[in-house]
Parts: C-alpha cells; structure tokens; sequence
C-alpha cells in the first residue's frame, strides 16, 4: 500500500532535556522522522521542550514548539493546528509516556488524532512487566523465572521463592531506574523500596539473575503489511548483568551461530507481531546461555526507536528512523529505496563487512560519592562508536575517541599492575574494566579466573590477547629495525601512532613519518550496507589499512568541521547543534563540507548531513590524515565544544589553516596569565587572581588574594575540579588533591565575588565589528557552574550601567582577541561593577538557546563570517524580543541516589529545557527565584 | 595460533592479492564468488551448491564459533577455497566440536586470509564471475597463471553428479502422511529435514534415476533438489524434469531444481553477471503482496523475457533488488518453484511456508 494520502500534518513528540538514558540519539531520530515526513510533503509539527536540538529548528520542522512536554501543550498544539496523527515513538519513552497520558484524557479522540508508529496498547504491554510476562507465556517465548510485586510485601515474598541473586526492575521507568541486582539479601529491603518508589506505577519485576549469559540485541523494522526485517544484531562484550546502555557492545554479533541467530530471529519477529498490529521499529533484547544448549532468553521489547536503533543505523547505514516514519505513514518497505544505495529495495537485511565497537562515557568525576559500579541501571552520559575492518581495530579506535586521556587499548604506559585492583575491578565493573581486563591478561592473569570473574566471551578475550602478543613484538625492536609487516599489523589492529611510539620509546611523529615511508597509509571504505554488493551513493566512510581507497577527492573548495565526539557533562549536544549549523552554513557557501566525528548519537553524524562523513575518532592521527587525504582550504574547530577546539595547536603547528578566529587568539583566551594582561590594557575589571604550581605557593597567595578563592586546574572542561574554598585549610586539600588526581602542575586560584551576580554575553564577531547575540543573567548567585544555573535571557534586573559595561566589555574583548566567528564571556556584577571570568572565543553551551528563543540562525551567521564569506554588517539582525527565556538546567540525580543534590563550580547538569515567559510575574520565575539559594554548596 | 605462511589469490584477469595461509597448504582452483551472510559459514561451505567454488566471505570475521556436527548441508566441505578478511584461528562456543581451521584441513581445503576482501568483491562486482587460484604451496604468480589458464569456465558445466547421492536412501518420519520421491542435484540436508518434519516420507535419489525409478516409491509429489553448476548443461535431467511434471502429480523445484523445471517447460536460463549468494535476499511474492527475507546460492537464472512469452508459466516471486525471476508456478498444474532457499541454513525461516504449501499440495492432490 502506497502512502495514506489523509495525513497530512503529524506532531512528533521529542523526548525533552537529555538526561542519562535518553540522550541526543533522540534529536537524531526525530530530526530524521521530520525531513522523512516532509519529503512526503507533509506539514510537520514539533515539540520539545529541549532547545539544544536540532530537531526544534525552522530548517527541520514547520512549526516548533518549544514547549514543556505537558497535556497542555499538546492541547495548545491541537488548538492552534489541524493535527491529523502524531508520531511518539521517536521521542524516547518520554514522548511515548505523554502520549499514553494524552489518550488516558481523551485529548487525541477528541481532537480527531490518529496515533501512528505504535499502538497504546503495544506501549502497556511492553511498559508493564506483568502484562508483558503473560503474553511471552502465552505465545511461548521463554522468560526468565519473574513476578511482579506493586507492594513492599509481595516483592518480600517473591524474593523468598527465588532466592538470590535477584533483579528489581521498576515498571515505566527510563534507563533502567529503580533497576538493581541484588546479591545480597540484606540489600534487599532498601532496592526494592527505591524500585517501587521510581516507578509510577508503584511496580517491580523481580526475576532471577541471569548473571553472566550472553547478552544480543536485535533491531527491528516492520510495515503494515506485516513484513519485518532485522536491520542489526548487536552483541554485548560485557555479559547481562550490565545495562545494554553501560556495555560495551559489537555488530555484528560476532559469536552467534547462525541456528541460534535464526532463532533468535524468529523469536523477536514473533514478539513484536504479538505486542500489537503497528509499523515502526523495535528492539528486542535476549540473554542466551553460554552453555551446549545455548537456551534463549527473552528479556525485553520497546517498540519504538531507542539509542540502540541509532546505533544500528550509523553501524549499518541503514536510516531507522527514516524508514520507520515513512512506515509509519503507510508505506511498505518493499515500496522504498535503500537510502544508501538507491537501487537497491529497503526491504532486505544490511550485512557488514567491518565491526563496530560501542564504547559508553562515563562522567563519573562530576558526581562524588557516586557509585560507580556498573549494574542493571545506566550511569553512562554519552557513548563513541569505532568501525573498523576487524574487531581489534573497532575496539582500538573507539578506545581512541573516549577522551580519557588514554592513546588506544595498551601501549600507553597507564597500565594498571595492582593485582588486586585488577581483580576486584573485573569482578565489580566499573567505566575502567575494559582497560582492567587487559591489564589483567598482561599480568598473565588465567582466562579461567578472568571468565569466572567477568563472564566475558572467550573470543573477545583472545581478541585483547592478541593484541598484547602483538605489542610483546613490537617492544623487542626501535623505530630503525621495527620489520614492516609489524608496523603493519599494528596499524591494521588499530593502534595509533602514539601507541607504537610508547612501544618502540620514540615519538609520535616519528612513527608517522617512518609509516609513510614505508608506505602504510590509511584508506577510506563506505559504510553501505551490503558489504560491496552493490554500488553505494551515500559518502559515509571508516578508515582502515588495506589496499584500495574509496573516497576520491573532489576539485570543489573545501572544509572540514570538527565534531565534539562522547558527549559528557559539559559538552553535550549544544555542540552537536552547531556544528551541524556550520556544516549546512557552509554548503551554502559553496563549500563541499567534512564531517569529521565519532559519535553514534548524533545528527552531525547522519550520513546526509554533510557532503562526506568521516565516522573516526576526533584524535589527531585519525584528522591529520583526513586533511592530508582531502586537502581542505582550512578546518572549523570553533564549534565542536574543547574537544575540537584543543586540536588547534597541532593544526597550527602542522601549517592547516584554522577557519575564523586563529589559533593565537584561541590559546591567549586560555592562558590566564596573558589573557589578563590583555584585559589590563583594555582597563576592564577581573577578579584577582594567580597561578601556582604547589599548596605551598596556593597558601602564600592566599593572604594575598584573600578568601573566598575559587580554585582549578587550568585548561578545564565544564568546571571540572573547580571548588570554592573558604579558608586554608580547604585550600591546601583541594591543592593536593588537584596536584594528586589530575597531574595538573598549574592551579589557578581566583579570588571569589561572593554574592555577585553572574552574566554571560554571546557574539559573533568578524574581526572588526561585533554583534552581541544575547546577554543571560543567571538566578542563582555567583558559585554555581553556568551550565548548572537557571539563566534569563535577556537580563531581568540589570541596570542600564551594568548592560552598557557587559556591551563595551564584549565588544572590546572580541575585537582584542581578533575574533573571527563565535565569542561567549562570562561575567560577575558586585556593586554595579562588572568583572571578567573568562572569554571563550568558541560556540558556547548557550548559542543554540539564543537562536531558539529569539528565533534567528546565529551559528549560520557566525561561520559565513569564519569562513570570509559575509561580514557582521551584511546581515540584517532581527531577534524576536517577547518576554523572557528561561534556561532551566536538568540533572540526572535519580541515577546517583547516594550522590548530594548541591551545585558548585563544577557542572553536574545533563541537560536543558527552555520555558519562555510573559513577564516577570510569571508563577515558575517567581518560584525559581525565591528557591535561587537552596542548592548551592557553600 | 595465527598461521603466518605466506598464500597468493590470483584471478582470471591476473589481480593479484597476497595474504596468510589457511586450511590446508597446497593449491586450488575455482570460480570465485562472494557470499555476504554474516552467519552461518559452515552451513555455506558445506553446501552442495557451491561446489567448486572459490568462496569469498564478505564479513569480516570466520571462524568465530567453531565448527558443529550438527550445522553441515552435506557430509563434507563443498567450496573448492576459501577467501576471508580475519580468520578466527579461535573459536568460543561449548556445543563446538572444534575449530573452522582443522574443518578445512580435515577435508584439505585450501584458503587465504588477511586480504582486502572488500577490494576484492568491488573488483569482481565490476567484472563478474571468474575462476581464481588460491595457492599457500607456490608464490609464483605466474606459474598459478598458467596453471589457472587450464581450469574451464563454469558456463556449461555439468557438476550435480560430482555431488549427488550415488545410491538412492530414504528417511522417514514417525508418523507419514505422504511419501514424496527427490531427485538429487547436491541436495543440501535441510531440505530432507523440511520436508519430513512435515511428516513426508522422503526417497531421495540420485540425478540419474529414471521416473520408473521415482516411481518405484508410489511417490505423492516429486522434490527438485538444489545443486551446483550451469543447468543448460543437463539435457538428461530436463527431460527428466519434463516427464516428472508431465506425471501430473505435485512438483517442488528449489534453485537449481527451479531451473530445470523451467527449462524442462521451455523457458531460458541466462548466467547473471553477478550472483545471489548471501541470507539476506528479498523477495516479493506477487500472490500475497508479502515480502520474504530469504537465503540464495545462483549464478544462473530464469530469463524473464522467456517467462514473459511463456502463457503457461506464472511468476509467483520476485527478487526486490533487480526484479529477477525467483518463483514460478505452472497454471494448469500443481508445479511450483523458486530460486532461492526456503529451507535456508544458513539463512532466515520467512519462506518455510513453501514446504507447507507443497504438503497441502499433495494432500489435495491425493484427496
């Protein structure tokens, strides 16, 4: 059946600010629902109540609501549109619990919406455990042993019946909250409360632990004539036990026979036919035993798109979301192109010839106290992605793309030796096990005791193993006499140059240059499918060292965007935003544009953002190679958040030409020391402040600076060991502890305005002229992180004075700083004086918010001026003042129960919300404001 | 442990790809084909479809699990070479009976791992099939071209009886309801399976059995089984095929056997430039509107001009991404093929309903 022609205008539902668990994989797939419906000349209608989305842009959607994810404004919404089905399956379980709530009131009936994607019923079912079970009983699909208990008491005797160890799952809950193992029956009491407190429903599953079975993952798509098709299978390195959100998992599924595959098969085409009659996508999560009978095990089913699906789209090529959408509408998937080849029918099965490794980000530095051993509830903040022609390639790059300080998997000198330590982290996983494995296998621990303790497959095992043996070879030569078949095999296993300098004690450099000279060069391989079956016309590409190269290089100009990679607190998808403005800025200009990032979850990384996509690791190698292949006029590093922006240095130093503001501007901002020289000279006010590389030197400066100081290592991501302390003794324990966690040896130590008031400027500058985007005054006092604090935009009680200092401040610091694009500067008002905290010639977190409130395209505009092509004079600014915006930060505390709820210097929010306002007698400012005190640490 | 013997694939065009040795060490030859299913190798290699063939794996990784006494097609190791990126020289699986490696020695296959296997299908993609030498004993790309000059082409070769059974044998359910006679063209195991868990008592005989010989089992249907090689080169098995369907009594023909059946009805079978091999295949069937993800093994097909021309013979099924012939069914009677595998293994259960619709077949045809 063609399209249903009597839908004409859908709501998607978005799944609102990011917290763990429901993260930007949720922009991706709404933003690829939206484009699919217009395509089909449908009127599409958005609301989020996120403004760091790209999904809530004009260029996405044709009406967007920025709205809390509330009844009311869906009712609003229905009001104001002729809505005639609404889409919520790509908005998260978030998007689908309001739409459950909006039929239990009648809404949709009565405003004649058809629901598509999913039937309510399919979401109850699958939502609630109970039912669940009865239906896997009746159709025959085997469970683990379970019961659901709504009360205190029940759950008590369940647990008596089954014995331990025991899982607690809490009914309609996102990311796995409320969910615990349970080992030990003393424990019992407390989990179970917390799981029937989290759950709305005041429910939990309790079923016996299958602790340590084989963990898969099946991504589904069916259409309304019933056909289904599995786009993915996914493995999980780490076995069940671990919440597939915090594992470690692999496509294809590399240990899975094909009878047990097409078992497996069978059963979730059978699972999601028996949850109700829709068209859309599912994933399907089974456990198998490891033993001879390979038994499998149903776990569970969300029929709609998930961060899985997002990851099986960018594993595979295939669009979900897109398809999905247009399934939704009524299309059959034989009736539809596959979107990468566009010969070939979107009803057939990808198969790869490359794996994929994901990796989660952790963050959990930012919330001490916190528990950081892995279980059946999430904890991680984002997640990077490695493809690679084997497995050990996979594993090293997406090592490469974590940002933690850490070259690759080995060869980097951070092994740990403690054997101990090792033990217990392999028994007890937390965000390091993965390293800890390895240092276990180094250390000639057996795989007996290793699979005993971890359960992890013996191949991966044997995988990391190889690795190690490889590296044993490697070490017993230098750079002169290192044969080129062992250089060679290292970099077909995924090491980096770094990681081979460590093994052969030389420099990175060197090994570079040695490797082009033995002519080891990487090449670039498509990502399309059908592993070369057919020819592909979608430029999505992995590099690798084999023969032949697939990415031929056009004669048109270019420019590479560097993306923000994991996103973690601090950098989230506000940089995801821009850099995919940059990108489609960019091809305006004429510009054939380089996506270069290795984030699975975001829009950046859909293969029809940019021209061409480099799904890689944003480390150097992996860029410097890229440029050499592609040769780029220049690349653009002001938009991918610190990540992007730290690689300047070595950009400048190998002669690529930064796009905008140059390198010397960008590092002037950062070092401290000349950076206030430089406000010295232009007279404007900072608070005093020194550098030290000791507690001794810190205690010294202190009489001088004077209590309260805000102390912090200096080149620093969202505050991260930022703290306000009130007295020397303070001050010398966060100094060695600085000195001691960090390895920093320069600690900043700034004298604290207690009880100033905190504003932040954004502006787009062309060297010349400057245009102030937007000013935001945040609520809560000076103390608490930026990214943490409600913010108005504009101001609500600055005076004339105050604004006329932060205006000429910002104007005078772009144009000193010979900004070329996005400048974001943070300041503290005490008594009617402003103060400089910093300046960050960069897209700052609040650039997308301003766009979205005053409803103008300021990333576009910014790099049309970095990339020479406009000036600031040649656009004609019209921001829409109504009211005020709110910028209302959101945690995810629920995940980190033992964690204290109180703010400081160091970001802990994973995500935001806006809410405009009238005026300022608006009921939520009145209360935010009166409540502006209660959160801060000190 | 990693094998690091040095082994050379050389191809009709003389491409030459250097990579490590697997299986056995000696030589082979084949015509060279890729197969993109990501599971199920050794159901594959022990398919007697691909009998003599040089097999390129697409996914990266074989080897993986082992090898299992229960997941083969056949009694032995059918593809002549074997072609892959990562050769797993480890295997983790408990029901395993070893490893993939010690498989191919065992029946003295001869392989090469660590090539740039995706270069290696493009290429192929733009030039078709052709015949490639694999050698892990000889490093002489020249003498291996030579050598390779004397293997013939698979156009118009007859390999069928190379596999098939040499003496007929039957299996038997439990509980028959029908007895159904199969002509062996290298029929792979899962097809005698299907057919008698559907309580089919099944005689399969070799491909040069007569139909006095099918008939000698009181058969209530006939099995055309699938099998290796080029079809126009079987004018015996056609005329047996011919007088099988002219028995009148219900006719299951898969792959091989689905070609036979409509050259046996007149109609053509061309060598496609690129074939179907992989578990991933979809197909329509034109009846139900519904589509079928399915398993296929073919480098010749049905030409659509001469179904098109032929009033007697329906297309059933469709294969979606080049809208080749992959089902037909005789109008006036109870005769239907198809060109994939519905029996899979490896491969998806969507098309199991064949044999169900053979089953009904024969029961109505009976009652």
């Amino acid at each position: 059946m063609p399209k249903n022609n009597s839908i004409k205008s859908i709501l998607i539902i978005g799944s609102g600010p990011i917290v763990i668990g429901q993260a930007c994989e949720f922009d991706y797939s709404g933003s690829q629902a939206s484009r699919s419906l217009r395509e089909e000349g449908i009127e599409v209608t958005l609301i989020n109540s996120n403004p760091a989305t790209i999904m809530t842009d004009k260029v996405v959607a044709d009406n967007v609501y920025l709205k809390p994810l509330e009844p009311e404004s869906i009712v609003e919404i229905l009001q104001n549109h002729k809505i005639d089905a609404v889409l919520p399956t790509m908005g998260g379980q978030t998007a689908l619990n309001l739409a459950i709530k909006c039929d239990e009131m009648g809404i949709w009936e009565e405003h004649g919406v058809e629901i598509i994607g999913v039937d309510i019923k399919a979401i109850e079912i699958t939502e609630n455990r109970e039912e669940f079970r009865l239906l896997m009983n009746k159709i025959g699909i085997p469970m683990a042993p379970q019961a659901t208990a709504t009360s205190f008491l029940e759950g008590k005797k369940i647990a008596q019946e089954f014995g331990f160890p025991l899982c607690i799952r809490a009914s309609y809950t996102l990311g796995g909250a409320g969910a615990s193992i349970v080992h030990d029956p003393q424990d019992f009491d407390n989990l179970l409360e917390r799981g029937l407190q989290l759950s709305p429903i005041h429910e939990v599953m309790i079923d016996k632990a299958l602790l340590g079975w084989k963990e898969f993952e099946l991504e589904l798509l069916r259409d309304s004539n019933d056909n289904v098709v599995i786009i993915c299978s996914i493995e999980n390195f780490d076995p069940m036990g671990i919440h597939t959100g915090d594992s470690i998992t692999v496509a294809p599924a590399m240990t899975l026979s094909d009878t047990t595959f097409q078992k497996m098969r069978d059963m979730a085409i059978k699972m999601m036919r028996s949850i109700g009659n829709f068209a859309g996508g599912c994933n399907v999560q089974f456990a198998v035993s490891p033993d001879d009978q390979e038994e499998i095990i149903a776990i569970e089913i969300n029929p709609r798109v998930s961060r899985s699906s997002a990851l099986a789209s960018k594993a595979t090529g295939y669009p979900i979301a897109k398809i999905a959408s247009k399934l939704a509408i009524g299309y059959h998937l034989d009736e539809l192109q596959n979107q990468i080849t566009k010969t070939t029918s979107a009803l057939f099965e990808p198969t790869l010839d490359y794996v994929i490794v994901k990796i989660p980000r952790w963050n959990f530095n930012k919330f001490p106290g916190a528990n950081r051993e892995l279980g059946l509830q999430m904890k991680s903040v984002g997640e990077v992605m490695g493809i690679g022609r084997s497995f050990q390639e996979a594993l090293q790059k997406a090592c490469q793309s974590l940002e933690i300080n850490r070259n690759g998997l080995g060869a980097d000198g951070k092994e740990l030796t403690n054997q101990s330590e090792i033990l217990h982290s392999l028994e007890r996983p937390s965000w390091n096990r993965l390293f800890h494995i390895y240092d276990a296998i180094k250390l000639g621990i057996p795989f007996k005791t290793i699979i005993e303790k971890t359960k992890i497959d013996f191949w991966f095992l044997k995988q990391i193993e190889d690795l190690i043996k490889l590296e044993q070879k490697i070490e017993k030569y230098h750079l002169e006499n290192l044969p080129k078949e062992l250089m060679f095999e290292a970099k077909q296993k995924g090491y980096a140059d770094r990681q081979i300098a460590h093994l052969l004690r030389c420099l990175e450099s060197e090994v570079s240059v040695k490797r082009h000279e033995m002519g080891i060069k990487r090449v670039y391989k498509l990502v399309d499918t059908c592993a070369a079956e057919f020819e592909a016309q979608t430029p999505y590409y992995y590099s690798t060292f084999e023969e032949e190269n697939e990415s031929t290089v056009s004669d048109k100009k270019k420019v590479v965007v560097l993306g923000s990679g994991p996103n973690r607190i601090g950098q989230g998808i506000e940089f995801d935003y821009s850099c995919v403005h940059g990108v489609l800025a960019a091809k305006e200009c004429g510009y054939e544009t380089i996506m270069i990032n290795c984030n699975p979850e975001t829009v950046s990384t859909d293969f029809d953002t940019a021209d061409k996509l480099y799904f890689e690791p944003v480390f150097w190698e992996h860029i410097y190679d890229i440029i050499q292949h592609e040769k780029p006029e220049g690349v653009i590093v002001q938009l991918g958040g610190q990540t992007a922006l730290k690689l300047a240095e070595k950009l400048e130093r190998y002669g690529i030409k930064i796009i905008g503001t140059s390198f010397k501007a960008l590092d002037l901002a950062e070092d401290r020391g000349r950076f206030s020289q430089a406000l010295q000279k232009l007279n404007i006010p900072f608070p005093k402040y020194g550098v030290v590389e000791s507690a001794e030197q810190a205690l010294e400066l202190s009489d001088e600076l004077g209590f309260p100081l805000l102390v912090r290592p200096s080149y620093v991501l969202g505050g991260q060991k930022m703290k306000i302390v009130i007295n020397k003794e303070e001050l010398e324990t966060h100094v060695v502890d600085i000195i001691g966690e960090m390895g920093s040896n320069q600690i900043l130590l700034d004298h604290f305005l207690g009880g100033a008031i905190e504003a932040e400027a954004d502006a787009i500058c062309d060297g010349k002229d400057v245009y102030i985007i937007g000013i935001m005054q945040h609520i809560e006092p000076a103390g608490i992180h930026s990214g943490d604090s409600y913010a108005v935009l504009p101001p609500y009680n600055l005076g004339d004075f105050v604004m006329q200092q932060i205006e000429d401040i910002t104007k005078k610091i772009a144009v000193e700083l010979q900004t070329v694009g996005l400048i974001n500067i943070q300041f503290a008002i005490k008594d009617d004086q402003v103060y400089v905290i910093e300046a960050n010639p960069r897209a700052s977190r609040t650039v997308p918010f301003i766009a979205k409130a005053y409803d103008e395209p300021y990333v576009n505009y910014a790099t049309k001026v970095m990339l020479g092509e406009k000036k600031v004079k040649d656009f004609n600014f019209n921001p829409k003042k109504e009211g005020y915006a709110i910028k209302i930060p959101v945690f995810s505390y629920e995940k980190f129960p033992e964690v204290k709820k109180e703010l400081g210097p160091e970001m802990k929010s994973t995500g935001e919300a806006i809410r405009f306002i009238k005026n300022l007698k608006d009921p939520y400012f009145t209360k935010i404001y009166a409540e502006r005190n209660m959160h801060l640490s000190k | 442990m990693e094998n690091n013997t040095p082994a050379v694939l050389v191809l009709e065009d003389g491409t030459t790809f250097h990579g490590k040795a697997i299986g056995k060490i000696g030589t082979t030859t084949g015509e060279i084909a890729f197969n993109t299913g990501m599971t199920g190798y050794q159901e594959v290699f022990t398919d007697p479809s691909y009998f003599g063939q040089i097999l390129i794996m697409t996914t990266a990784h074989i080897g993986n699990y082992g090898v299992h006494a229960e997941e083969v097609e056949s009694d032995s190791m059918m593809i002549a070479g074997l072609v892959t990126k990562k050769f797993s020289p480890n295997f983790s699986r408990t029901s395993a009976n070893g490893s993939l490696g010690d498989y191919m020695v065992q029946y003295e296959r001869v392989g090469i791992s660590d090539i740039d296997t995706r270069a290696l299908v493009r290429h192929i993609r733009h030039k078709g099939a052709m015949n490639a030498i694999i050698s892990s004993d000889n490093l002489d790309v020249d003498s291996l071209k030579a050598e390779l000059a004397t293997v013939p082409s698979m156009d118009g070769l007859e390999l069928s009886s190379k596999v098939c059974t040499k003496e007929a044998y039957e299996v038997q359910p439990e509980n028959p309801i029908c007895k159904v006679s199969v002509v062996d063209f290298g029929i792979k195991k899962n097809i005698v399976r299907c057919l008698v868990e559907r309580g089919a008592h099944v005689k399969v005989f070799p491909m040069d059995a007569t139909l006095e010989e099918l008939n000698s089992f009181n058969p209530d249907g006939y099995m055309l089984s699938n099998g290796p090689g080029d079809p126009g080169a079987m004018p015996a098995s056609i005329e047996l095929v011919k007088q099988i369907v002219n028995a009148g009594k219900p006719v299951f023909g898969i792959c091989l056997g689905h070609q036979l059946l409509g050259l046996s009805q007149g109609l053509k079978t061309v060598k496609m430039f690129n074939g179907h091999r992989g578990i991933n295949h979809p197909i329509k069937n034109l009846k139900t509107g519904k589509g079928e993800i399915t398993s296929q093994n073919h480098g010749f097909v049905i030409s659509k001009e001469s179904l098109d021309a032929n009033a007697a013979i329906e297309l059933t099924h469709i294969h979606l991404n080049d809208n080749t012939v992959a089902g037909i069914a005789l109008k006036d009677k109870p005769v239907f093929s198809v060109q994939y595998h519905p029996e899979a293994s490896a491969g998806p259960h969507d098309s199991r309903y064949l044999f169900d619709q053979f089953i009904t077949n024969i029961k109505s045809h009976k009652a």
